[in-house]
């Protein structure tokens, strides 16, 4: 199972077997502008559902980015700390932030679909 | 009610991001971002909307500058026909009240407010002339920066002569038929332009610009811009609580009015002659967090010793920059600091300004 789940927070979340990719959506970077600054979790940390799990920043300010799930951080991904500019360029493909060992799988079951979370961005930003 | 200038069509036409500044409806970025335009501004030419900043034209003779000489702390005599300096409005504890550009005209004076200040300026300014003199905030003109290094080439296509100024100089020109004022100055730290215009011509000469090759940039990337050349940002870097001596913009204040009389002239004098005990200096973060204003400051020994006033990333020297106040004796160049960002202490130095090099025309030395 590969397909890709949305938070209210403006995370997407892909799931294979149970390591999940999370980073932050398109959507999210539109509103955030030019991205010029990426804090990532220590890999080994463990982070809880609707915790805060790093920080962008972008010309304008400083944003959180939350987990939208429990896990253990296995792996960060260190290109977009060197090179912010790339969450602009492909936030939801090379420039995702982390990866979790998920603790509950059920946690899955509050986020959105595509359609739903494309509803959600678009009401949410008018 | 939140006010609109006479771009704001133009701005919704070109994908402004809009937002309130100093009670006017403001574009802070267009379809671009704000790095984009940063460095269009620097490699090419930007047009700024900056018409929400006050135009106040005091009418009156040679006893207007024994007056005005009263009020700001610069050698008025001194100052040639259209010749502009930069001034402060200051009270008697010589705390800044506004920070201003100040033109000779022939018909009296200019002096360009920030939006934020420039009723209460009026106000000050009327009452410390004792309503002797014509005071006007023009409200039917307009006011565009043209920045960067084409702008000089841009411009004197459609208005002869400009390209002739020199920095913080300007003139009376003709664009078609119509007067307008210009001055050879800016917020950047390039070479450009400040235009004023009649509000209903206005649009058609920014149209004009945009024609040969000017794009229209926002006030996001016009604080990045002023951040990396290293100028104070009023309400931020400089306020009623800091004084031009503790701002470190000793070299606004005229040499030979440090003994004269003007509004704060004792505690300036003091300060000049004893020191201050926090000063404005430039700051540079070692990596690439952002340490924005009100960000604690902190020596080797881990002493809060002051606060950031302003910091961003700078597009142009592709690094995390910063500016603040620090206790004067951590203000030596190379003082390590740490500044406190979401709990963490991070690595910093005091450093030169400004962090970009400016490219002025004939520039005075004059920062």
């Amino acid at each position: 199972m590969s397909d890709i789940k949305y938070s209210k927070e403006h995370e997407w979340l892909k799931l294979d077997g149970d390591i999940a990719t999370i980073g932050i959506t398109k959507h999210a970077t539109e509103m955030l502008g030019d991205i010029v600054f990426a804090e990532l979790p220590e890999k080994g940390s463990s982070v809880e559902k609707n915790g805060t799990a790093g920080v962008v920043e972008s010309t304008k300010a400083a944003s959180d980015v939350y987990t939208p799930i429990s896990g253990e951080v296995v792996d960060t991904n260190q290109t977009i700390v060197d090179d912010p500019s790339k969450i602009n360029a492909d936030p939801e493909g090379e420039a995702w932030f982390f990866k979790l060992k998920i603790k509950d799988i059920k946690e899955l079951d509050a986020l959105m679909n595509k359609d739903d979370y494309d509803k959600f961005a678009k009401e949410s930003s008018q | 009610m939140i006010k609109k200038t006479s771009l704001y069509n133009l701005h919704k036409k070109h994908n402004a991001k809009l937002i309130e500044f100093a009670g006017y409806e403001m574009p802070i970025q267009y379809k671009d971002g704000i790095i984009q335009e940063h460095k269009f501004t620097r490699s090419n030419c930007g047009i700024f909307d900056v018409s929400h900043m006050g135009q106040l034209f005091i009418y009156g003779k040679e006893n207007l500058t024994k007056d005005l000489e009263n009020i700001f702390p610069i050698d008025l005599k001194k100052l040639n026909l259209n010749q502009s300096k930069y001034s402060f409005l200051m009270d008697e504890n010589a705390c800044i009240h506004d920070d201003l550009i100040i033109t000779k005209i022939s018909e009296g004076y200019l002096i360009i407010l920030n939006a934020a200040c420039k009723e209460d300026d009026l106000r000050i300014i009327k009452k410390k002339l004792n309503n002797n003199y014509d005071l006007q905030l023009k409200e039917d003109l307009s006011l565009i920066a043209l920045q960067g290094p084409r702008a000089k080439d841009i411009l004197e296509k459609k208005v002869e002569g400009v390209s002739k100024l020199k920095f913080m100089n300007g003139g009376n020109f003709k664009f078609s038929d119509i007067n307008i004022f210009i001055t050879r100055s800016g917020y950047t730290g390039e070479d450009g332009f400040e235009i004023s215009i009649k509000n209903n011509y206005v649009e058609k000469f920014v149209e004009e610009m945009l024609s040969n090759g000017s794009k229209m940039i926002g006030l996001g990337a016009r604080d990045t811009l002023r951040m990396e050349a290293g100028l104070c940002l009023y309400g931020n870097d400089i306020d009623k609580n800091t004084t031009p001596i503790e701002a470190n913009l000793k070299w606004a204040i005229s040499k030979n009015r440090i003994d004269t009389n003007y509004p704060g002239s004792k505690i300036i004098k003091k300060q000049i002659q004893s020191g201050v005990e926090k000063i404005r200096v430039g700051i540079k973060p070692e990596n690439r967090v952002i340490a924005r204003g009100n960000t604690k400051i902190f020596s080797n020994e881990d002493k809060e010793i002051g606060k950031i006033t302003s910091g961003t990333f700078g597009p142009s020297v592709d690094h995390s920059i910063a500016m603040g106040y620090v206790n004067n004796q951590y203000s030596d160049l190379n003082t390590k600091l740490f500044l406190e960002v979401r709990g963490k202490k991070i690595p910093a130095n005091v450093c030169n300004l400004p962090f970009y090099k400016k490219n002025y025309f004939k520039g005075e030395i004059n920062v």
